[in-house]
């Protein structure tokens, strides 16, 4: 049977309370408040590094070269022309003879994205394929989406064996409902009278389609045991619940109070969070949201037991920072654009070195010396080891998934940072090897000699003269 | 076996700008006023000049331009040999060391060095941006950290600190007590950029650049540009009585392994130590500590200065902090540290700075560095550090009579 196979979820460290938003808005539109925080990419992140890093929680220690598809799907995809879905197969280091595509321009795209990769290994096409949600949605300054929105990501191994569970059926509703648009070229989502998409698309689009879905299939809806769609509106959440005759622990709880609106990665990352809950023999039925609605309905295994070790919407969520400070959230979208000096002009990349370079760069792949067996970063030819010496006798090793220790460290004030200072350090990889990298989501006062880190994939710079996103990695203390 | 450079070139005359924020003067202009005054002090005429080597400019834009046409057009060299060389902060030395080893090898009679800067055309407070800087290359402007200069030498001491048991504000003492030395010097010296005493107190209270370096714990940003002039060891004295010799010369580049292998401690610089080893010995110097008798090293930030003291063997391993304390290295110390002011009060236009530190030992030695005057020194070092203490080029150059 075709059907999950291991999942994972990322959630920025970041949060910040919607009364910091109010606190700072407020005067302009007092009739927009929410209850609760929203989840804040920061600055050096966006919806393809949080692919990432739910595609790494995902992955875990599965074996990378038997992914054999990659679909990416998102609202926000950094580039409009160049696959981002390639992106990050690159940085996942899988295998270039592998299928890759992006879905976008509708919140369904998450679960259209996870449909399309069980009908490819239903249809033995391919075997285990992996599939990444992630939004990075704005709003105007003021506005209720921007209260609503927030940032995070889902990942989802598909393949048909060691399931842990699987897809039983689907049910797809397809309307051209426009409650938010975006067009070409725009930076903003804009929305319609918000009472009308409450009632005439949450109420009528997710009951129609878990009715069609039960009615296809033949289901009652008392045999789930976790029934998940996003809303959010969280009154109407709870009104369509009641409308479908759910108790209360069938109910899988919506995420708005604590991460937002994530778009693309909403009801995939519900998904998550049932799946971290869920028992063998457990039946569950999902209804996304977005231009109509995908209902799916799954059956969990008891090879869930054995993918219990992911960081997923969980232990995601306990670990938090918060920001207390409306104009840096703003910042970090470029909202309010901040002087950045003639050290944050950074321009020039030489796309051609970038892609001889790919596996070094996007992949952080060093080299291995088969003679010595020493790890160097980045790949050499002449091995580092000055008792070796060997040439051309190297095999690639992959750091993104080493850790390692802060040898050395600063906190620079000079240098360009989004969000300064910028903070970087010599990190010894655990098994050998070092090098220096940026540092990311920690706090200056916490950074010190031998802490543990390990790897993160972020844009590190934004080259405004060529128009290109920057990518590689940096070391962070690892969330706990 | 070679037998090095020791004694076979002499400098017959050295030239050096005010140093500082100089908007009003160009490149050119900097070129030409070290010239004016190295020929004069070597007595010579343009026409006895037989090669030249220009160091630098290392950061280009906004500057001369490349080749070393500058030199030979701007002085209006005639159609002699001239070379332009990089080697980031040892430039200076690297083109000094061009024109000795042109003399020693019998190639001319007299060659010219000189090495100019113009940083402050740049619109940067500090070192322009890196990722300009050809030296990084392209693909470490991707992979490398976003460092600047004061961050990539707080890392020395963060680590140093820890390896030693220091502790912050023992450091930043320690610091502070390299830089208020240095002030001191500076003070005396007309032709440095910053002349001002500052307190240990100042120091450890300014803001913080780097952690834990603060604005005190790092050198000036200046324009620049010092010369010198060579000739054989035996026909300097036609040219004048107290020609200065040089004793050795040396350079050493990182291998890589600081950076990417696991031996290095990050708190020292490897380059230092090796091409120091070598140094001494083309000079036949045993004992360090007690023979080399002023230095100017490349004191780009304080904590570069204190390892730099273990590196060339003037304190014991994991003892500097214990000869700073006690002064060791002041004007009136047992080893004196930057008598002219160093990168502190010059500031460090990169490639002039070398010649600049040779400037202050020629003086030195030839008992004319006026309220800065040393008892009877013998030899002078000097050092330069170019990049990062993991990716670094070094020169080390030893004077004497």
């Amino acid at each position: 049977m075709v059907g999950i196979t291991s999942y994972g979820a990322y959630i920025p460290l970041q949060r910040i309370n919607r009364k910091v938003i109010f606190n700072a808005t407020g005067w302009s539109t007092a009739a927009v408040s929410m209850p609760g925080e929203k989840a804040v990419a920061n600055y050096d992140e966006d919806s393809l590094t949080m692919a990432v890093a739910a595609a790494i929680d995902c992955l875990d220690k599965l074996e990378r070269e038997k992914v054999d598809c990659l679909y990416f799907a998102t609202t926000t995809p950094p580039y409009r022309e160049r696959q981002n879905a390639g992106i990050i197969a690159t940085a996942l280091d899988l295998r270039p003879d592998i299928r890759t595509s992006d879905f976008s321009d509708s919140l369904k795209a998450g679960t259209g994205a996870f449909l399309a990769a069980c009908d490819a290994v239903k249809a033995g096409a391919d075997k285990h394929v992996l599939v990444c949600a992630s939004d990075c949605r704005l709003g105007k300054a003021g506005s209720l989406l921007e209260m609503t929105f927030g940032e995070g990501s889902a990942a989802l191994l598909i393949g048909n064996t060691d399931v842990i569970a699987t897809l039983e059926g689907s049910y797809s509703l397809t309307y051209d409902f426009m409650d938010q648009w975006r067009a070409d070229g725009e930076k903003f989502n804009r929305i319609w009278e918000d009472r009308w998409v409450r009632d005439e698309a949450y109420t009528r689009f997710i009951p129609q389609a878990i009715a069609g879905l039960l009615k296809k299939y033949k289901l009652n809806l008392q045999d789930f045991s976790k029934v998940v769609f996003p809303c959010i509106y969280l009154r109407e959440h709870a009104a369509i619940a009641r409308t479908l005759k759910l108790d209360e622990k069938q109910l899988q709880k919506e995420m708005l109070t604590t991460v937002g609106d994530t778009g693309t990665a909403h009801a995939l990352m519900m998904l998550v969070a049932a799946l971290e809950d869920a028992k063998p023999g457990d039946k569950i039925l999902v209804a996304s949201y977005g231009s109509g609605s995908d209902a799916l309905f799954f059956h969990v295994t008891e090879n869930i037991e054995k993918a219990r070790n992911r960081k997923g919407i969980k232990k995601h969520l306990a670990s938090r920072k918060d920001l207390t400070n409306y104009e840096k959230f703003s910042s970090f979208r470029d909202i309010i654009p901040m002087e950045v000096g003639f050290r944050g002009e950074v321009g020039g990349t030489r796309v051609s070195m970038a892609w001889r370079e790919r596996k070094s760069i996007l992949g952080l792949n060093g080299a291995k010396c088969k003679r010595c067996g020493t790890p160097q970063y980045p790949y050499q030819r002449v091995c580092v080891n000055p008792h070796c010496g060997a040439i051309d006798e190297m095999e690639y090793y992959r750091f993104s998934d080493k850790k390692g220790k802060l040898f050395s460290y600063t906190s620079d004030s000079l240098a360009f940072s989004a969000s300064p200072p910028e903070m970087y350090g010599v990190v010894q990889f655990d098994g050998g090897g070092r090098f220096a990298f940026n540092l990311t989501d920690c706090e200056p006062e916490a950074l010190k000699v031998d802490l543990p880190v390990e790897m993160t994939f972020r844009k590190k710079y934004v080259d405004y003269m060529r128009g290109i996103h920057g990518y590689f990695w940096k070391a962070m203390p690892p969330r706990t | 076996m070679a037998d090095g450079i020791k004694d076979k070139v002499a400098i017959i005359g050295m030239g050096c700008t005010q140093f500082g924020e100089l908007w009003d003067k160009s490149p050119e202009d900097l070129m030409i006023d070290a010239f004016k005054e190295v020929i004069q002090d070597a007595g010579i005429e343009k026409k006895d000049i037989q090669a030249a080597w220009q160091g630098g400019p290392e950061f280009n834009p906004g500057s001369v331009g490349d080749s070393a046409l500058p030199l030979s057009q701007t002085l209006k060299l005639p159609f002699i040999p001239v070379t332009k060389v990089e080697n980031m902060c040892a430039s200076g030395t690297e083109a000094f060391r061009g024109a000795c080893y042109a003399v020693a090898s019998g190639s001319c009679d007299i060659a010219m060095a000189l090495g100019m800067e113009k940083l402050k055309d740049t619109g940067y407070g500090g070192l322009p941006e890196f990722s300009h800087w050809s030296t990084i290359g392209t693909k470490h402007r991707i992979i490398g950290a976003n460092q600047t200069a004061p961050g990539m030498y707080a890392m020395l001491a963060t680590r140093y600190f820890a390896r030693y048991g220091i502790s912050p504000e023992e450091g930043k003492r320690m610091l502070a007590t390299v830089s208020a030395k240095s002030h001191r010097n500076g003070a005396l010296n007309p032709k440095a950029h910053l002349r001002r005493e500052v307190t240990v107190e100042q120091i450890v209270n300014a803001p913080i650049v780097a952690w834990p370096l603060g604005l005190f714990d790092c050198c000036g940003v200046s324009d620049g540009a010092a010369a010198a002039i060579v000739c054989r060891a035996d026909m300097a004295k036609k040219f004048r009585p107290d020609p200065i010799y040089v004793k050795a010369l040396q350079i050493a580049g990182s291998s890589g392994e600081e950076e990417m292998y696991t031996e290095y401690d990050y708190t020292h610089v490897e380059s230092t130590a090796r091409a120091a080893e070598r140094a001494y010995k083309e000079a036949g110097i045993k004992n360090p500590r007690d023979e080399i008798s002023m230095a100017e090293v490349h004191d780009c930030f304080s904590i570069t200065e204190a390892v730099t003291m273990e590196d060339l063997q003037f304190s014991p391993r994991g003892k500097m902090k214990d000869d700073i304390m006690a002064g060791r290295f002041n004007l009136d110390g047992a080893q004196p540290i930057q008598p002219d002011g160093g990168l502190k009060c010059f500031g460090h236009p990169i490639a002039a700075s070398g010649i600049r530190m040779l400037y202050e030992m020629y003086k030195q030695l030839q008992g004319k560095a006026d309220k800065r005057q040393l008892k009877n020194p013998k030899y002078g070092l000097t050092h330069n550090l170019g990049g990062i203490p993991y990716r670094a080029v070094v020169s080390v150059t030893i004077v004497g009579h």
